[in-house]
């Protein structure tokens, strides 16, 4: 690996994105957007006194899960690109290592994503009055974990679609299961066992177990760390899976 | 001055793409500091055996070295150039940015990339976005992306497709610059009075060798100054042996 190239290649995907200035807006508004549709949705709510609100639970787990969506189809459809448009093959001819490209794309768009996430976070607070014990800066930390899970998926994924459509298409077979199984619709202990078993090998899992020890727990909790780990080691696990999809050679 | 080793030795060189092969044995030797041109019609095999020489192609038989080394060495990554047929750059980047990304895979410079935008005549364009530009100055930035490593073997696939003339005759000029510096360069063309340019010619037709000559004795042996003439002429004699062949057997 070589640090040159990798920045090289962060720079060189944030200045694709940065004359793209509708896509930086919809990354950094939309997330903020759909968080007050949320709270708007449960605003008249009746719960007993001293029951949490639904918006502490659901819009904290929709901080976790907006990078997570957004960068898969971002970095999904940017690789597809980088494989279509002959400019891969180009870089793979030169010393450019594969790890320097993954790393690179990982980075940049984890930059977006800590950006997203903390506007959207800055939003959950302080417009809408999040009411967690936790630390809000864990709860970054966790998003931008969420957005590299959705970088690392969706490079992987670009390897197995030809064009943009179908790209797209594999956001219903990669995204939506670990999103209904997260958690987030129904607490993991009331599933069946089928579903509960899928549930614990699902990523997006660990970071909305993550989530749920922040919000209980004024400091970190050996639990959220150990959730975080599985989530990285996942992440990483990831990459190498989709570094073996970048051939310099083809047959 | 002492013979340079050559550049490029093939020898056997064959390539099988999904069952269909593509380069059908094929024996040549390219030499260091000129212009070989790698003619034929298009299917030919151009594109393959270029790709092969840039080590993206992987062989399915024979041997081809390239400056010493096995084509696809990691090692031959910096000596290398590619220019491929369709511009390879990124259209949503500045015409700077394209270079300077490429150039930074071979640790150039801010100096250098000035240097290789300028050498394709994109000065006053630097700072504009590669999408905005025509057809012709596009596929200049993807030049200029591969002339920024300075590679000691630049293998070049339909360069001057799209480009009007005056621009034609500069890049042609600055390829002769190149080579004289010492620069190898393999020009693919299907355009024949570009032959011209080029000290050797590889003629290949479907995944074979028909020929490797000079301009002045493809003019001779297709009895033709016209070296697009000269070149049918070539090509409709190897049919006709070919199909007195069949008929033998």
């Amino acid at each position: 690996m070589n640090l040159r190239m990798t920045l090289a290649t962060t720079t060189r995907v944030l200045g694709q994105l940065r004359h793209d200035h509708r896509s930086v807006a919809l990354i950094l508004v939309v997330p903020a957007l759909l968080l007050a549709a949320v709270y708007f949705l449960f605003e008249n709510e009746s719960l007993p006194p001293g029951f949490p609100r639904t918006f502490d639970r659901v819009g904290l787990m929709m901080l976790a899960i907006f990078p997570f969506v957004v960068m898969f189809l971002v970095t999904s459809v940017t690789m597809l690109r980088e494989r279509t448009s002959g400019t891969l093959e180009r870089l793979l001819t030169t010393p450019i290592h594969k790890a320097d490209l993954l790393f690179g794309y990982a980075l940049a768009f984890s930059i977006m994503a800590a950006l997203q996430s903390l506007v959207a976070t800055a939003v959950a607070y302080w417009v809408f009055d999040l009411d967690i014990k936790g630390s809000p800066g864990f709860v970054v930390m966790v998003a931008v974990i969420n957005a590299v899970l959705g970088v690392a998926l969706g490079l992987l994924c670009s390897a197995f679609a030809r064009t943009e459509f179908q790209a797209v298409q594999f956001m219903p077979v990669v995204v939506v299961p670990q999103i209904l199984l997260c958690g987030l619709f129904v607490a993991r202990e009331d599933m069946n066992q089928v579903l509960e078993s899928i549930s614990g090998a699902l990523p997006l899992t660990f970071s909305v177990d993550a989530l749920k020890e922040i919000a209980g727990n004024a400091e970190a909790t050996a639990m959220m760390w150990q959730d975080t780990l599985v989530m990285g080691g996942i992440v990483l696990g990831v990459l190498v899976l989709a570094s073996l999809t970048l051939r310099r050679q083809t047959r | 001055m002492p013979p340079l080793p050559a550049a490029i030795e093939a020898t056997g060189l064959r390539v099988s793409r999904s069952r269909t092969e593509i380069l059908r044995g094929l024996d040549f030797t390219v030499d260091s500091g000129r212009i070989t041109g790698l003619l034929g019609p298009s299917g030919s095999g151009k594109t393959t055996l270029m790709r092969a020489i840039v080590g993206v192609q992987r062989l399915t038989q024979g041997h081809l070295t390239i400056l010493g080394r096995p084509a696809g060495s990691a090692t031959l990554r910096h000596d290398v150039g590619y220019v491929t047929q369709g511009a390879s750059v990124y259209a949503d980047l500045t015409v700077e940015a394209n270079v300077r990304y490429f150039g930074a895979m071979h640790g150039a410079a801010a100096a250098d990339a000035a240097e290789a935008i300028a050498a394709v005549g994109l000065e006053p364009f630097a700072r504009q976005k590669a999408a905005d530009l025509s057809g012709g100055q596009f596929s200049r930035v993807s030049l200029a992306c591969a002339l920024v490593a300075h590679p000691k073997l630049l293998v070049l696939d339909e360069p001057t497709v799209g480009l009007d003339p005056v621009l034609r005759a500069e890049l042609w000029e600055r390829f002769a610059a190149m080579a004289a510096a010492g620069t190898t360069l393999l020009v693919s063309s299907h355009v024949m009075e570009e032959a011209s340019h080029c000290s050797s010619l590889l003629l290949l037709r479907d995944g074979q060798l028909l020929a490797q000559l000079s301009p002045g004795e493809l003019a001779e042996r297709g009895r033709s100054s016209d070296l697009e003439r000269a070149f049918l002429t070539i090509i409709r004699a190897a049919d006709d042996g070919q199909e007195e062949r069949q008929v033998a057997s």
